[in-house]
C-alpha cells in the first residue's frame, strides 16, 4: 500500500489553476524530492496531503485513510504525517522543549515528564538537545530548523513533509539540517521534500520530480533526472540551477 | 475628611472639592462595571468572530459593527430612556448606564482582540495544524499567549476612553463626577463659578486617567522592544 496516494487532483485559487489534474503516489519507504520553478504549487502539492490545504477535485489517500473534509479524517492523517516549514514556524513563546511536548501532553496525553522524555530522546536525535531550554530566538535559524524536525518527529509519523527548510537560512547552516535529513533518510522515513538542494537530492531521493505550471512533468530516479531528462523545461530548469 | 478640607480651603471650595471627589468614586465604578462586564462579554464576542463557522463569525461581527457604529451617547438614551419608555419598565440610572458602557466596551474591546488575534503568523495556525492540535488547544496555548502582546496595550488604552465616556452617563441622570460638578457649576453659590468646578473636574478626571494612559505607554514600548 502507498503511503501516499493522489488521483486527478485540480486545486484553483480563485481564477488560478494551482494543481492540474495531478496522479501522484509514494511508496512506503520512499523518499521524493520535488524541484521546480516558484508558484509552480509545490508547495500546494505537499500542504494538499495534510489537508491545509483542501483539494477542489480527485482523490487523495494517505496511509490508507482517504481524505476528506471532515475534521475525522483530517485529523487521522495529521496523526501519521509530521511537516517542516520553510519558515520553521515555531512558537515563539515556548522553548525548544515546550514546542516538543505540547502535542505530546495535550493530544496524545503523556504525562509532563513522559513527554520531556521522549522529546529530549528527538532533541539528541538533531544534536540539539544541550539548547533544549532556549526560546526560538536564542536559537540560529538552523538550530531552529533542527528543533521544528525533532518536534515533528516527537509524533512519530510514517511520512514526513519538507517544505524548503533550507531555504530561509544562512549558507553555513544548510548543511546542518541536511544532515539531520540524511540521517532520516537513512532510517527509512518516507519522505516528500520539496527542495532545490540538489546535492541532497542525488544522496538520498529515490525519485526526483519537476514542477512546472501546476504539473509533474519529470518523474524520474535521480541518475536519469540529472543525465538525460526528457522533458526540455526539466532541462532548461536544470541548466540555470547547474549552473 | 469633609471638615479636614473645610478647615483647609473654606467653606465653599472644601465642600465642593470633597463632594467631586466623593462623586468620583462613582466614576471608578461604574468604569469598572464597564470594564470587566465589557471584557468578559467581549472574550465571548472575540471567539464567535473566530470561530471556525460562518453563520457564528457573521453573528459576530454584525454584533461589533453595529455596536460600534453606534455613539454611546445613543446607547446611553437608548438603554436608559428609549427602551423603558418603550416597553413600559423602570430602569435605574446605574443599571441603565452598566448595560450600555458594557456593550459600547464588549464591541471595541472584541474588535482589538481580533485585531491581536489576527496579528499572529499565520504559520502559527498552520504549526498548529500540522501537529493535530485540537482547536481550542491552538487558541489556548498558541495563538492567545501571543495575541497578548498585541492586545495589551489598546486594551488599557482603551480603559481611558471608558472613563472618559462614563462621564456622559449624567445625561440619564446618573450620579457621577460630571452631574455633581455641573450641579455646582449651575448652583448660584459663590466660589462654584462653572471656571472653577469645570477645571477642578478636569485635573480629577485627568488623575483618573494620566496614570492608565501611561501604563498603556510602557506597555506599548515594552511589546515593541520585543518584537526588535
Ligand atoms: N492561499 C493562496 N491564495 C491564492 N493564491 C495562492 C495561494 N497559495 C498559493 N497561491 C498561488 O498558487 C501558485 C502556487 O503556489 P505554491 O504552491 O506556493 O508554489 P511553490 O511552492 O511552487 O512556489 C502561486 O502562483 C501562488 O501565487
Ligand atoms: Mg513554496
Amino acid at each position: 500500500m502507498p503511503i501516499v496516494s493522489m488521483e486527478a487532483v485540480q486545486k484553483w485559487y480563485g481564477d488560478y489553476h494551482a494543481l492540474r489534474d495531478l496522479d501522484f503516489s509514494v511508496e512506503q519507504g520512499e523518499r521524493v524530492v520535488i524541484c521546480g520553478p516558484s508558484g509552480s504549487g509545490k508547495s500546494t502539492l505537499i500542504r494538499c496531503i495534510n489537508g491545509l490545504e483542501m483539494c477542489d477535485a480527485g482523490s487523495i489517500v494517505v496511509n490508507g485513510i482517504e481524505l476528506t473534509k471532515r475534521s475525522e479524517s483530517v485529523a487521522k492523517i495529521r496523526s501519521v504525517v509530521g511537516m517542516v516549514f520553510q519558515q520553521f514556524n515555531l512558537f515563539p513563546h515556548l522553548s525548544a522543549l515546550e514546542n516538543c511536548t505540547l502535542a505530546l501532553t495535550e493530544e496524545l496525553g503523556l504525562t509532563q515528564s513522559q513527554a520531556d522524555e521522549k522529546a529530549m530522546q528527538y532533541l539528541s536525535r538533531v544534536r540539539i538537545a544541550d539548547q533544549a531550554t532556549k526560546r526560538p530566538a536564542q536559537l540560529s535559524g538552523g538550530q531552529q530548523q533542527r528543533v521544528a524536525i525533532a518536534r515533528a518527529l516527537c509524533l512519530e509519523p510514517q511520512l514526513m513533509l519538507f517544505d524548503e527548510p533550507t531555504s530561509a537560512l544562512d549558507p553555513e547552516m544548510i548543511s546542518e539540517v541536511l544532515e539531520t535529513m540524511v540521517s532520516l533518510a537513512e532510517d527509512g522515513m518516507s519522505m516528500i521534500c520539496v527542495t532545490h538542494e540538489l546535492g541532497f537530492a542525488r544522496e538520498v531521493a529515490h525519485r526526483i520530480i519537476f514542477m512546472d505550471e501546476g504539473a509533474l512533468v519529470e518523474d524520474r530516479d535521480p541518475v536519469g533526472f540529472f543525465e538525460r531528462p526528457d522533458n526540455p523545461r526539466t532541462k532548461k530548469f536544470l541548466s540555470k540551477i547547474l549552473r | 475628611m469633609k471638615e479636614v478640607l473645610i478647615d483647609l480651603i473654606g467653606a465653599p471650595l472644601g465642600t465642593i472639592i470633597f463632594q467631586l471627589v466623593f462623586a468620583a468614586q462613582f466614576t471608578v465604578y461604574l468604569s469598572l462595571i464597564a470594564f470587566i462586564g465589557g471584557g468578559i462579554a467581549a472574550i465571548f464576542i472575540t471567539l464567535a468572530r473566530i470561530a471556525p463557522y460562518r453563520p457564528i463569525r457573521s453573528a459576530a461581527t454584525g454584533y461589533i459593527w453595529l455596536f460600534q457604529s453606534t455613539p454611546l451617547l445613543m446607547l446611553l438614551f437608548l438603554c436608559g430612556l428609549g427602551f423603558p419608555h418603550l416597553f413600559q419598565f423602570q430602569i435605574s440610572p446605574w443599571t441603565a448606564a452598566s448595560v450600555a458602557l458594557t456593550i459600547f466596551t464588549s464591541a471595541y474591546l472584541a474588535e482589538v482582540w481580533r485585531g491581536a488575534i489576527g496579528a499572529v503568523e499565520t504559520g502559527q495556525w498552520e504549526a498548529g495544524d500540522a501537529l493535530n492540535l485540537r482547536y481550542v488547544v491552538m487558541l489556548r496555548r498558541i495563538i492567545i499567549p501571543q495575541a497578548i502582546k498585541f492586545g495589551l496595550a489598546p486594551t488599557i488604552g482603551f480603559l481611558v476612553q471608558i472613563i472618559k465616556g462614563t462621564s456622559l452617563a449624567y445625561i440619564i441622570g446618573f450620579q457621577d463626577l460630571m452631574l455633581v460638578g455641573k450641579r455646582w457649576a449651575n448652583a448660584p453659590v459663590d466660589g462654584s463659578e462653572p471656571f472653577i468646578i469645570f477645571p477642578i473636574m478636569a485635573v480629577l478626571y485627568f488623575c483618573l486617567c494620566y496614570p492608565l494612559a501611561l501604563f498603556a505607554r510602557q506597555l506599548e514600548q515594552k511589546a515593541l522592544a520585543r518584537g526588535q
